[in-house]
């Protein structure tokens, strides 16, 4: 289940990008990822588990191997993308109601 | 070929500010000009001003330094001060849709007679999806979503620097 924090945070670290923008042109076993990024099997694993549990990628079974892809409609990057969008809008807010109240 | 889609949840979140719910309320919609994150914004031209009319089916929309206006979407629901129900109706293009319409609900709940938390709901995100092609190729392309990934970059740095 994508949840607020975890969408953000999952795509705040440079190697989580890195993977997420390979998977958009389609999926990836675990060792293909690996073999392309400078970083080892467990640590894209461990990548990877952090993405899907912030809903950004889902994996399924290909024979032996698991294949994890993005969501084919991109739905949770846009997600991703309002739910940090919202962040910063209501920052935004909270400032400006503060600073019309001190004005007052 | 098989795959899971994932339906997205409506993406939620809270505010706590320090102003009655009339003043809260007030500044999120007659004063979204002055919150409106510059940098998100649809038209050509620099945005100048962010605009929602304070009614239900009244337009939301944005003006442009050079005059030209974009509609955003519309007033769902006007029931001042204590929720506000908007259309977002742009696309996963940033396209104005009249025929799409996701639902931002904001919910003003006064905490004490100083203090109001703001809770906003956007939801129906499953509806952007009914393009799929055209969102494949927007989220693939560098630019896609406003640089999408360089966005998480840049505010990943920035909250980093801040103390929220």
């Amino acid at each position: 289940m994508a949840n607020a924090h975890s969408s953000f945070a999952a795509l705040s670290d440079p190697t989580r990008r890195e993977i997420f923008q390979r998977l958009q042109s389609g999926g990836r076993s675990v060792g293909e990822i690996a073999r392309d990024l400078p970083v080892s099997r467990p640590a894209v694993s461990q990548h990877l588990k952090v993405l899907k549990d912030a809903g950004l990628v889902a994996d399924r079974a290909d024979g032996a191997r698991r294949v994890y892809h993005i969501d084919p409609k991109g739905l949770a990057a846009i997600r991703a993308w309002l739910d940090q969008f919202w962040d910063v809008a209501l920052q935004s807010y909270a400032a400006e109601v503060a600073r019309s109240e001190k004005e007052r | 070929m098989m795959q899971r889609t994932i339906t997205p949840a409506p993406v939620r979140k809270s505010v706590r500010v320090s102003a009655p719910r009339e003043r809260a309320f007030e500044v999120f919609t007659a004063g979204i000009g002055r919150w409106w994150p510059k940098t998100h914004h649809i038209g050509t031209a620099d945005l100048d001003t962010h605009i929602i009319e304070p009614r239900q089916g009244g337009r939301w929309y944005e003006r442009c330094v050079d005059g030209s206006e974009c509609d955003v979407g519309k007033v769902l629901v006007w029931d001042p001060p204590a929720r506000l129900v908007l259309g977002w109706q742009l696309n996963a293009d940033f396209k104005y849709d009249p025929n799409l319409i996701t639902e931002v609900e904001v919910q003003f709940i006064a905490e004490s007679p100083s203090d109001t938390r703001v809770e906003l709901e956007h939801r129906n995100l499953e509806r952007m999806g009914d393009r799929a092609d055209t969102l494949r190729q927007r989220i693939d392309a560098p630019d896609g979503w406003g640089g999408l990934l360089q966005l998480f970059a840049q505010s990943a740095t920035q909250k980093q620097g801040t103390t929220s």
